[in-house]
């Protein structure tokens, strides 16, 4: 279900980035930038999993999905829109019919989680034991448990 | 495109992959090894959205809930081994059941919105699986990782395409080599351990949608098996390769089933309106102790629906209509909330689906929706257990499964977790998100044990560096011959040979237009193939860096589908029917298979070994 590029739209993220941040965080390598036209664009449609990586990310909103052309009718639209946690959702049938659905995605904001904040894992006592960094904490069970017989 | 740039990067630990198990090894790596420790992870995306959950997930599927008394590791393992038709590592299902809820009470820590109940304990869908607001759950589990590691220390668009070994001792891991995607750089990291937490394999069999449709493969398409190819040409002792899993989906998009079934309560029928669960319920009795097991294993629930598919009774549909007229039961406001966790399912996770339904009008309170049996996908994470022989928890494993450090494969020093490691299935995200943190603590566990830097001679960088960029070399060699680049007789592309492997998969090693069924000489046919085919990759062409990872992504699946191929002419039976059939064996056959298949493959005699390993019941028993 290949990506495109809306070329009105899309400003190769000028300005605000190292690079544009659909060639930024694709997985699989597919957006690319046409130097040429200096536009972001999918550079293998058939290896796109429509993950919607870019289309989320993108600031512009100058990305979408057209249904793989093998079984999907043209017509529809399902596009994202973040909101301050999460993302709003457009769906549009082909027959025009269409919803809204709104998800929470994140509970704290990005970037304020602290690496093993309250741990009290010994790093060198505990390195021959079996459990694992935070079970003291995170577990939720006082002690790991072990089979009844080896 | 020369890559005249070589970095070589000194680490402690390198962590291959950045998906679930790989943030997890990150995370663990960096809270056990000392500060003089430099701990690495190599990752051929970004982070944020890269491996199999990068595009979100509406649930978690491994979560005990000891904290409520729901489930113990033991029950864990007793399901999983049903599951597997009597084919699990009891130790390793064991030691994820009893780690894993750290995991997903951390993931909820970090910001992870989980469903909650109104007595505030976590939503289930099942027994083992908890609804989350979760598209997000893999920029959320990266983000420790990376503050962790530090960036610096975090090397994103890198292929890494090749294990190295220790010049002195062929038996000991060395480092990886790779290149960027990016920046025209070739890279080395020399480290005295590594640890494997790339993917299982989509696109080794030909699936049924080849146009567009190739990258909506159910299993994400840039999970290439790099997990599998990175070992097997390194020697690496592998297990139950011949495993496979056929998912059940929602046709051509194919979105999830499991809230449907679970949560729902829909029930897929046939053209006629029949249950296949009821109207084949007695095919299960054939395959005993699993047919009576609760719940009925995936492939004899795959089975049972095969069989009405194969006799014409199809189209199967699920009806979500029905299931959602029920559990509204007229009322406009509960018909509002049930579309909108039925939306949430697909929106989450498998957004194709939703586009689907919204291009082919499909209002799911109104029209049920078309389900199939997939192409097979060979892994080591969900409901397959292909991967690494490796070495058990020391507390669990029994001797004959233990070699010092829990999840080290074969060879010493490399450790593996996620979809490498072999005959523990049913980890999900955060079981393989735990594996990886398993793995991370005995790796240090290595390294303060095993002092010293590994010795990788320039001759065998250059050699590396010369192999890793052939098919750049073959395409400005030959490119002349021709005045169609596609079309050369001295070397074929990547996706050629992508088409060619997938052919040969789908007809020779029962994949979906073979209706899942081969036979021994079949097999043997395909083998033949297929070695001819790993001949002609040796001639792979690229222009690009990406088509140079493209190059080594089919080399990868190229090796899963061979040791595939072996491993299903060794074993003689049908073990899991409704994934595949030998028309040859075609019972279960307990007394004399209910044990491992494992290979070797041994560059230098360019032959593969195949053995078997007991079984050891060391829970169920």
């Amino acid at each position: 279900m290949p990506t495109f590029v809306d070329p009105n739209v899309c400003n190769a993220c000028a300005g605000e980035h190292l690079g544009p941040l659909c060639v930024y965080i694709c997985p699989n390598d597919l957006m690319a930038l046409d130097t040429d036209a200096n536009k972001g664009f999918n550079q293998e449609p058939d290896m796109c999993s429509e993950c919607y990586a870019c289309v989320k990310l993108c600031p512009q909103e100058a990305i979408n999905v057209r249904g793989y052309a093998d079984f999907v009718p043209l017509g529809a639209i399902v596009q994202p829109h973040r909101t301050d946690d999460g993302l709003r959702w457009e769906v549009v049938f082909r027959d025009g019919r269409n919803f809204e659905f709104t998800y929470p995605s994140r509970s704290r904001p990005a970037g304020s989680v602290v690496p093993y904040d309250g741990f009290t894992e010994d790093r060198v006592g505990d390195i021959g034991n079996q459990n694992l960094a935070g079970d003291s904490n995170w577990l939720g069970v006082d002690k790991l448990p072990v089979p009844g017989a080896k | 495109m020369a890559f005249e740039t070589t970095e070589t990067v000194d680490c402690d630990i390198l962590i291959i992959g950045g998906g679930m198990s790989g943030c997890g090894a990150a995370f663990e790596a960096r809270y056990w090894a000392g500060s003089d420790k430099r701990v690495v992870l190599a990752e051929k995306a970004a982070i944020e959205r890269s491996g199999a959950t990068g595009e979100g997930l509406s649930a978690i599927n491994c979560y005990m809930g000891q904290r409520y008394g729901w489930n113990t590791p033991e029950d864990f393992v007793n399901y999983v081994v049903n599951d597997m038709m009597g084919l699990a590592r009891e130790d390793l299902v064991y030691d994820v059941g009893r780690h894993v809820d750290n995991s997903v009470h951390l993931l909820e820590e970090w910001g992870l919105p989980i469903w909650k109940q109104e007595n505030g304990q976590y939503e289930r869908i099942g027994r083992w699986q908890i609804p989350i607001h979760g598209e997000s759950i893999k920029p959320i589990a990266a983000e420790p990782a990376r503050t962790a590691l530090g960036p610096e220390n975090i090397y994103e668009r890198v292929a890494i395409t090749h294990l190295l070994k220790d010049d002195n001792d062929p038996d000991k891991i060395a480092g990886a080599a790779g290149f960027s995607v990016r920046d025209n750089k070739f890279y080395i990291f020399r480290s005295p351990v590594v640890i494997i937490t790339t993917g299982g394999a989509s696109n080794v069999f030909r699936p049924r949608s080849v146009s567009e449709g190739l990258g909506r493969t159910w299993y994400s398409v840039f999970a290439t098996g790099s997990a599998y190819g990175l070992m097997i040409p390194a020697g690496v002792e592998m297990t139950q390769m011949e495993h496979r899993f056929v998912p059940t989906r929602f046709k051509d998009g194919y979105g999830p089933v499991g809230m449907w079934f679970q949560y729902f309560h829909a029930k897929v029928l046939n053209a006629m309106g029949e249950d296949y669960t009821e109207t084949r319920a007695a095919e299960l009795n054939k395959y005993e102790p699993y047919g009576s097991a609760i719940p009925t294993p995936t492939p004899l629930r795959n089975h049972q629906m095969y069989l009405d598919i194969k006799e014409g009774r199809g189209p199967m549909y699920m009806r979500t209509d029905q299931a959602m007229q029920a559990l509204s039961g007229g009322d406009p406001e509960k018909m509002d909330q049930v579309r909108n966790e039925a939306w949430e399912d697909f929106l989450d996770m498998t957004i194709s689906q939703a586009l689907t339904w919204a291009a082919q009008n499909i209002a799911p309170e109104e029209t049920p929706s078309e389900v199939v049996l997939a192409e097979p996908y060979i892994m080591g994470s969900h409901s397959g257990e292909a991967g690494a022989w490796v070495s058990g928890p020391e507390d669990i494993a029994s001797d004959d499964y233990f070699w010092g450090y829990n999840r080290m494969t074969t060879i010493r020093g490399l450790f593996a977790a996620g979809d490498g490691v072999g005959a523990a299935p049913h980890k999900f995200s955060s079981g393989s998100f735990t594996e990886g943190r398993i793995a991370a603590k005995a790796a240090v566990n290595f390294l303060n044990d095993n002092p010293g830097r590994p010795n990788v001679s320039a001759g065998q960088v250059d050699g590396m560096r010369q192999t890793i960029l052939s098919p750049l070399v073959t395409f400005e060699k030959h490119r002349g011959a021709t005045t169609a680049e596609e079309i050369n007789p001295n070397y074929l592309t990547a996706k050629q040979g992508l088409v060619r492997l997938q052919k040969i998969m789908d007809e020779y090693a029962a994949g979906a237009s073979a209706w899942y069924t081969t036979n021994g000489p079949t097999l043997q046919r395909g083998i033949q193939l297929i070695e001819m085919l790993r001949e002609d990759l040796e001639h792979l062409a690229a222009r690009s860096p990406h088509e140079l990872m493209r190059c080594w992504e089919v080399r990868h699946r190229a090796w899963v589908g061979e040791a595939h191929l072996r491993h299903l002419l060794h074993r003689e039976e049908t073990r899991w029917p409704g994934y595949y059939y030998r028309s040859d064996f075609p019972d279960l056959d307990d007394q004399n298979w209910r044990k491992f298949v494992n290979s070797k493959f041994d560059r230098d005699a360019n032959s593969w070994q195949l053995t078997t390993r007991p079984y050891r019941d060391l829970i169920t028993g």
